[in-house]
């Protein structure tokens, strides 16, 4: 307690306290029961033993003849390992992240900028027009690439129209299509962020450079790049990290070979009914998203302290 | 100057296009009369019909409305709690871990947190006998996400929140249950409206964690269109999506309507309280600022 302030001059400090504990505690008991035990069970279940019956699992400790034993099997994980199958998924759900990301940013960078550098009257029109899609169904907004990805689609039939091409074009169920639905998905929590960055961004700092003799291109790239890196850094990982794990969309658009890990974790649960592996494979992606996420706190702890 | 604005205009265009052009498509094709649903064959409300006789899909919006309705209220409740728990107390046991709690569902993939909360399930009703999969289940289900968002947008409103008038109730004599209930709540009331506004459309459009925690007999909306969408296209999951976007354009109406009243309202109310300092001082000045509030 620091001393110098004055005490507070609470009377009924008992009833206080009695309502500060239902206050932290609900959500907190709420959340612990159907958030962390959950994610515990996960967990156990990903190293435990199916019992001889092979409807349940054999309890993790066991004290018999004076001594504690532990079984933990983590032959699931090691089958991750070992089965090449899993590892270059990851490697894939990974890179599709990644491309996800960059096109988002490529298409949404210039997108992002010409909005925050329009006229103040439209901006918020123009800002509302992006959030508008978003208000309908993601499932539905996904499916209706469907319409027009599809072989008779309308994309397919405007193409032999026009004479571009001869032979409708198998569009729907590629990477191609399965690109198209993760950029259309997740471009919105790319544009947002870098919206905001460089709508507060000082214009006159561009106006210097270029007074300066700095080309067009040389300015963007030394004053607007690094001036609009937190939307950038937010951008990307508001995209990158569902995209991941993502099961939605791959499993609407993408073809049957693309791998996917969403779709894996899936089919070992529901298809293979083999539970151990499918709680590896989620605790894995689990691992693995913690990572980019691990990193972003360290950069905003730095930057905060940049920024002090 | 102007061949500067080229570049932007086609860019801008080209991601709207890209933006708006699937749900364009999908509303076209819901009137179509063709049994191939890409093959244009004329008009017709055929499959609207459909759609309203379509026991399955009927049941399965109202599941969903009803875990869309319990999600909301519980998350705003909850995530109220939580969300005054982390602003406004500085230390207690376990904040860190609140904390952590309230932001794993905003990052973990949804496939992840569905097959924890299913194993979950399977557990408890392995040894309680209790819960069957069905509504019960994804109600829970939702609420875990939903809480998230709904203690986000609280947060960012308690934070920016003005103390000095709880302190002023307090000073006043007011129990700390008074205060909260007179003061705090009626503050944040808009950010708890739109927390539980955020809270039902999430859970309403919630395909994953439904899918993982629903039982035969009971399926939501999402998860009913996701199966019909695997299988290929289907003309009633295009009206059921073109009503869909009705909705959103109907609500958008309304609202921006009822905004653009408000305004002119204000508007009104400045512009009479300015004639009437106009009047009492000096008339140029009013009658200025009543020409750029006229406007």
């Amino acid at each position: 307690m620091d001393e110098k302030k004055p005490v507070p001059l609470t009377k009924p400090r008992r009833a206080w306290n009695w309502g500060r504990q239902l206050v932290i505690g609900i959500p907190q008991v709420w959340l612990l029961a159907f958030l962390l035990l959950p994610f515990l069970i996960l967990l156990k279940i990903s190293v435990s033993e199916t019992n001889e019956l092979g409807v349940g699992f054999d309890p993790l400790m066991s004290f018999a003849q004076e001594t504690l034993q532990v079984h933990m099997r983590f032959s699931p994980y090691l089958a991750l390992l070992r089965d090449s199958l899993y590892v270059v998924t990851y490697l894939y759900s990974l890179w599709w992240a990644f491309l996800t990301t960059v096109l988002c940013l490529i298409i949404g960078y210039p997108f992002a900028y010409f909005i925050a550098r329009s006229r103040p009257t439209v901006r918020s029109g123009l800002l509302m027009l992006v959030m508008l899609p978003f208000w309908t169904s993601f499932l539905i907004r996904i499916y209706a690439w469907k319409n027009l990805l599809d072989i008779n689609g309308l994309i397919n039939q405007f193409l032999l129209w026009t004479g571009i091409i001869h032979e409708p074009l198998q569009m729907l169920f590629t990477n191609f299509s399965f690109m198209i639905g993760m950029v259309y998905g997740y471009i919105p929590f790319m544009i947002l962020p870098l919206y905001a960055t460089l709508v507060k961004m000082d214009h006159r700092l561009v106006e210097a450079a270029m007074d300066l003799g700095s080309t067009p291109l040389k300015t963007f790239w030394l004053v607007t790049v690094p001036l609009s890196k937190s939307g950038i850094i937010a951008g990307s990982l508001l995209v990158f990290i569902p995209a991941v794990g993502e099961y939605v969309i791959p499993e609407l658009l993408a073809g049957p070979s693309t791998l996917n890990i969403g779709r894996v974790m899936w089919n070992e649960f529901f298809l293979n009914l083999d539970w151990q592996r499918a709680s590896a494979v989620a605790i894995v992606m689990i691992v693995l998203i913690l990572l980019p996420i691990a990193v972003f706190n360290k950069y905003q702890t730095k930057s905060l302290e940049g920024a002090r | 100057m102007k061949k500067t604005a080229v570049l932007p205009l086609t860019w801008m265009l080209v991601v709207y296009l890209f933006l708006y052009l699937p749900i364009v498509v999908l509303v076209v094709y819901s009137f179509n009369d063709s049994r191939m649903v890409t093959l244009w064959g004329g008009w017709t409300l055929k499959w609207y019909g459909a759609v309203f006789h379509d026991q399955e899909l009927i049941r399965a919006l109202l599941l969903s409305l009803k875990v869309a309705l319990a999600t909301a209220t519980t998350s705003v409740l909850l995530g109220t709690l939580a969300a005054f728990a982390l602003v406004r107390y500085r230390h207690f046991a376990g904040k860190s871990l609140l904390n952590f709690m309230i932001n794993i569902p905003l990052v973990m993939p949804t496939v992840v947190i569905a097959l924890a909360l299913l194993l979950f399930f399977v557990t408890v009703q392995k040894s309680f006998g209790y819960p069957q999969k069905g509504f019960f289940t994804i109600y829970i289900g939702h609420t875990v996400m939903a809480i998230s968002y709904a203690a986000v947008v609280i947060q960012s409103r308690l934070k920016e929140m003005d103390r000095s008038i709880e302190e002023a109730a307090m000073d006043l004599g007011a129990r700390p249950f008074q205060v909260f209930a007179l003061v705090t709540l009626p503050s944040i009331s808009q950010s708890l409206v739109s927390a539980w506004l955020l809270a039902f459309s999430l859970s309403l459009d919630e395909v994953v964690i439904s899918a993982f925690l629903s039982g035969p007999g009971a399926t939501t909306l999402p998860v009913v269109i996701f199966s019909r969408a695997r299988l290929g296209l289907s003309p009633t999951i295009n009206v059921v999506g073109a009503i869909t976007v009705y909705l959103v354009i109907i609500a958008v109406a309304v609202s921006s309507l009822l905004m653009a009243r408000r305004e002119r309202q204000r508007a009104r109310q400045v512009a009479a309280a300015l004639r009437h300092d106009a009047d009492e001082t000096s008339q140029p000045f009013g009658t200025r600022l009543m020409t750029a509030e006229g406007r």
